[in-house]
């Protein structure tokens, strides 16, 4: 019979090696699930991972990587601190729409003047946006208990429905002949999220992930507050005893988290979106949870797993168009993968041992 | 005036109609959560329930083979839940997430060959007498069977956990797992057993969309359904009355709303529509403001070496 | 620029190689906003894709990819198609205009048709059908079968042609039926049965007992016949399967005469930008069958109405029109022009109700 003994301290090696773990068993599931909807594994597999970073085309498909890439880090960043602390933000979509409107409102309030302050006003904006978006379920959290992970998702769905009233009626477009949708933001230069180094993908929301990433590192392995979350996370009591004040870290979780998210929808309705529409966000915030979880809430981990998500996702877009793939195979990879991941994670906090008769 | 266009009658009967899906899936979560394990994959379980029972009710040309296929598909997909965090003791909201993902993409899956197709229609109940009651009649007495079938559960599950030596236990596991073990009480099997049916009852949930209110399959049909089911259960401080009023409310807010627009209501859509998922956070915060507290070892994980 | 020309000698290479080994396959790309298997919008644009298919055969390759959503995915999923090779790429969506011009600029060899937009390149063409005409022969229909004289018009978004349509059907209710009155619920969305279902239920239990939908599911027929009395069309496809009642008749949108010639032309050669706006005439907007639970009179003048439009000698938008809010717009005999009805975003008069924002 196998028995788990809880281990002293989490294992170094298991918590590098479950995620590469978790990718090869989700490949090989992954292959099985292809191979029974009629489609050659192996090709499939290749198709997803291997094409778009050293395929035919791969130059125009990397720097699509770090455009798709870019806003899960930086969701991921944010929703990592707080879930270290054992707050679950999972509204992190509607942060993202609602830095998004933030942004594009101050830029279309602008238009057409043109000024290089505008853009760090949008910047601002978005972050502010999506900040303020995330102190409501604190507030709601640290006024009256209720719990954040409703709250935020119930205000996902209500700034979807302001996503919509504002692409149909005050941010419409009024040269767009009465169809939804604002203004072109990619053609209105102040306010374009362009591309640093053409060619690259890299725009201002590439780098402000980077940013993040290393922001978050200092903070969690060098800062006072850093130390707070990870301990909040693990022993809460101890935390207590330690002078974490809950009130404190709530608040600073979401509302981090939530400017982060703000941030991410700002670079995409300035960049790679270019107009706020009604279908204008595509679930980066749920799925940030997953890299999240993939990245082991380390904000190095986070910068691979977003990578390695972006992969899956625009490999599984070629798979789709090349192979016929349907699309909610792709969606269904996904899930496994964090399937794997979360089983496997078992060995990092686990021994498995072979139960042996005890001595009465 | 306007609002003398909308009639009463029909407007609790669709009420009652609507809240049958989030009702069947927060009972099942609610005894899941009673025994101290949070499940936010409702939202799967609902959909692959969905899938499975249209499935089934198309090629068995029988609705209800199609609705034990979808408690069936539902407790399938949850018994992957309940691996992951009972024995694999993963974390369970990165579970309850995943398990979401993934029966998303199942159903999606599953449901390729399956769109625009119609299930066979599900009786609608014809009591001689009652079903003419002038305003009762239309109300209470004129439902298709499942309507009927998630009242008795409420009714059920309410006995169960009050009155029963086996409600007593799973509380008891919810409230301090630590204890419950040391009483002697196997906590990892009772939980699985309630994960399960939790998730039959989020699937019948589902195949009630499918086969019943719309009646159609489309991919992501449930459309948050199963997330409002989770707020239920906070908003009705884990009590089996609360949720039945909890579903009316919900179901009533989106019914109320169409109506609203359809008399003519000057109200802008939007705001309309932003409705259901406002008052939910109204209630949830007036909700918490009550002392009731959630199960004491909720979304904790168990191990007993620890 | 790097990029721009990085793809742009990449397609030319392409196109060399694949010009060199043979007088080879057209290859035609579609970009789809939704699934196949909708039964609606997307459905019909692959009934189309697959009309191409069967007229062209071994000549013409055709690829698609499904449930793209607007933004940035769309530019990388038609990127990718140009750059596989493709020759003529349909974009299905309004959503895609932004996508659709700015991977056009970077392929200038590769040509575009995108759907309901109105922005044209050299190598981007738009189309569209005058659904409008479809909804004068359901108004008609409409007016006539209404008992209740409530008609309950289930309408995606405020967007002209939603308003066209509902103006249009409005026109032509009333012209047989004076008493009649249009509720209309908003949904927000293009494709959600379970929303639908919903509101045609809420209109059904206002009063109406005919329905008409510009969303794309099925959702209010089978609403429709759980209720009994209640009339319904299809949309966007036939819809047979609830025929002959609640379903009397249909627009079924019909992209395959479309597709076809356009595909033509770039084997020709001939291909040139356009904006192409067809209505029953040249087939893009096919009425379906009208069932038998029409009443033969009724059926007939449907299908005169029908006949006029085709040929051209009616036009559904003809004066004396007024606004809602009362002025003057059409004049005796006057024919509204197609800017007008591109743009528009008023209710005719007679209508209740605002348009949202």
């Amino acid at each position: 019979m196998l028995k788990l003994e809880k281990r002293p301290q989490p294992s170094q090696l298991w918590t590098w090696a479950t995620p590469v773990l978790a990718v090869l068993i989700t490949m090989v599931a992954g292959g099985a699930l292809f191979a029974a909807l009629g489609q050659d594994p192996v090709a499939a597999i290749s198709t997803i991972f291997w094409q778009p970073l050293f395929g035919e085309f791969a130059f125009y498909y990397r720097p699509q990587l770090l455009i798709k890439g870019a806003p899960l880090v930086l969701i991921a960043i944010g929703l990592s601190l707080g879930f270290r602390a054992g707050i679950w933000n999972i509204g992190a979509e509607g942060q993202y729409i609602v830095g998004a409107l933030a942004g594009a409102g101050v830029a279309l309030a602008f238009y057409p003047a043109e000024s290089a302050l505008i853009f760090p006003l949008m910047v601002l904006a978005g972050a502010v946006g999506g900040w303020a978006w995330g102190m409501i379920p604190a507030v709601l959290k640290l006024r009256f208990g209720t719990n954040e992970i409703l709250v935020s998702l119930m205000l996902v769905y209500v700034a979807e429905q302001l996503l919509a009233a504002m692409a149909l009626g005050l941010m419409k477009n009024p040269e767009g002949r009465g169809f939804p949708g604002s203004r072109n933001l990619r053609q209105y230069d102040s306010a374009h999220n362009a591309e640093l180094i053409t060619g690259t993908g890299m725009h201002w929301g590439v780098v402000a992930a980077l940013i993040a990433v290393i922001f978050a590192y200092v903070l969690l392995s060098r800062h006072l507050l850093g130390y707070h979350i990870r301990l909040a996370g693990q022993a809460p009591r101890a935390a207590r005893f330690a002078g974490v004040r809950p009130a404190r870290l709530v608040l600073f979780c979401l509302g981090t988290s939530g400017a982060l998210a703000g941030l991410a929808g700002l670079f995409e309705v300035a960049g790679p979106a270019g107009q706020v529409s009604i279908d204008f966000n595509v679930g980066y915030g749920f799925t940030a949870i997953i890299v999240a979880f993939l990245g082991r809430l380390h904000p190095f981990g986070i910068l691979l797993a977003g990578l390695l998500m972006a992969l899956t996702y625009i490999g599984g877009e070629l798979a789709q168009s090349n192979m016929g793939l349907p699309a909610a195979a792709i969606q269904l990879f996904q899930g496994m993968l964090l399937f794997f991941l979360l089983a496997v994670d078992l060995l990092t906090n686990y021994r498995i041992r072979l139960a042996t008769k005890e001595v009465a | 005036m306007v609002l003398s266009s909308i009639d009463p009658a029909l407007l609790l009967a669709s009420l009652i109609v609507a809240s049958t899906p989030i009702l069947l899936a927060a009972l099942g979560e609610l005894v899941v959560e009673r025994a101290g394990v949070l499940n936010l994959g409702v939202e799967g379980m609902m959909i692959t329930g969905a899938i499975c029972g249209f499935a089934m009710a198309v090629n068995t040309g029988s609705p209800v083979v199609g609705f034990v296929a979808a408690a069936a598909g539902g407790a399938i997909l949850a018994l992957l839940f309940a691996l992951l965090t009972q024995l694999a003791l993963a974390n369970q909201v990165a579970s309850g997430l995943a398990l979401t993902l993934f029966g998303l993409g199942l159903s999606s899956l599953l449901g390729q060959g399956y769109v625009g197709i119609k299930p066979p229609p599900t009786t609608r109940l014809d009591l001689p007498v009652l079903s003419d009651l002038p305003f009762v009649g239309r109300v209470l007495f004129s439902h298709d069977l499942m309507v009927y079938v998630a009242l008795a559960l409420v009714a059920l599950v309410w006995g169960l956990l009050k009155y029963t030596r086996a409600g007593l236990i799973l509380r008891a596991v919810g409230e301090n797992h630590e204890a419950a073990h040391a009483l002697g009480y196997k906590v990892v099997r009772i939980r699985i057993l309630a994960i399960l049916f939790g998730g039959a009852c989020a699937g019948l949930g589902g195949a009630y969309l499918s086969l019943v209110r719309v009646p159609q399959w489309t991919e992501g049909m449930t459309s948050g359904a199963g997330w409002i089911a989770l707020a239920l259960v906070v908003f009705a401080s884990w009590k089996v009355g609360r949720v039945l009023l909890g579903a009316w409310l919900f179901g009533g807010v989106s019914v109320l709303q169409l109506n609203l627009q359809a008399a003519g209501v000057a109200i802008p859509v939007e705001y309309l529509s932003m409705s259901p998922y406002l008052i939910t956070i109204l209630v949830l915060v007036i909700m918490s403001a009550d002392k009731s507290r959630a199960p004491g070892s909720l979304g904790r994980i168990f191990h007993a070496s620890q | 620029m790097k990029l721009t020309h990085l793809l742009t000698s990449a397609a030319l290479a392409l196109g060399l190689t694949s010009a060199a080994v043979a007088q080879d396959k057209t290859k035609v790309g579609f970009i789809y906003v939704g699934p196949i298997g909708d039964g609606g919008w997307t459905y019909e644009h692959d009934k189309g894709r697959l009309a191409v298919e069967a007229q062209f055969g071994d000549a013409v390759e055709t690829v698609y990819q499904e449930s793209v959503p607007e933004g940035a995915d769309a530019e990388r999923a038609i990127t990718q198609m140009a750059l596989q090779g493709a020759d003529l790429i349909f974009t299905t969506s309004f959503g895609f205009m932004e996508a659709t011009l700015a991977v056009a600029e970077k392929f200038p060899n590769v040509k575009f048709e995108h759907a309901t937009g109105y922005k044209t390149l050299p190598n981007v063409s738009t189309y569209s059908a005058r659904f409008y005409e479809g909804r004068a022969v359901q108004g008609h229909i409409a007016g006539k079968m209404t008992k209740s004289n409530i008609v309950g018009y289930i309408a995606s978004y405020p967007i002209p042609e939603v308003i066209r349509g509902i103006n249009s059907a409005y026109i032509h209710a009333k012209k047989v039926n004076p008493d009649v009155e249009f509720k209309i619920i908003w949904a927000y969305t293009w494709f959600d049965p379970a929303k639908e279902a919903d509101a045609a239920t809420a209109l059904i239990e206002q009063g109406a007992d005919v329905i008409l939908q510009h969303t794309d599911s099925t959702a209010p027929q089978a609403a429709a016949e759980k209720a009994g009395n209640v009339v319904t069309f299809g949309q966007a496809s036939d819809m047979g399967e609830y025929a002959p009642f609640p379903r009397v008749s249909s627009i079924i949108d019909n992209w395959a005469p479309y597709y076809i010639a356009r595909t033509q032309a770039v084997i020709d050669g001939t291909w040139e930008s356009t904006q192409t706006w067809d209505g029953i005439g040249p087939g893009m907007v096919g009425i379906g069958e009208i069932s038998d639970a029409v009443p033969a009179d009724v059926k007939a003048e449907a299908l005169a109405l029908k006949a006029a439009m085709a040929e051209g000698s009616y036009h559904p938008f003809t004066g004396p029109l007024k606004k809602q809010d009362g002025s003057d717009w059409l004049a005796e005999g006057e024919v509204a022009d197609d800017g007008t009805l591109l743009g528009m975003n008023f209710y005719v008069e007679g209508l209740t109700g605002e348009i949202p924002n």
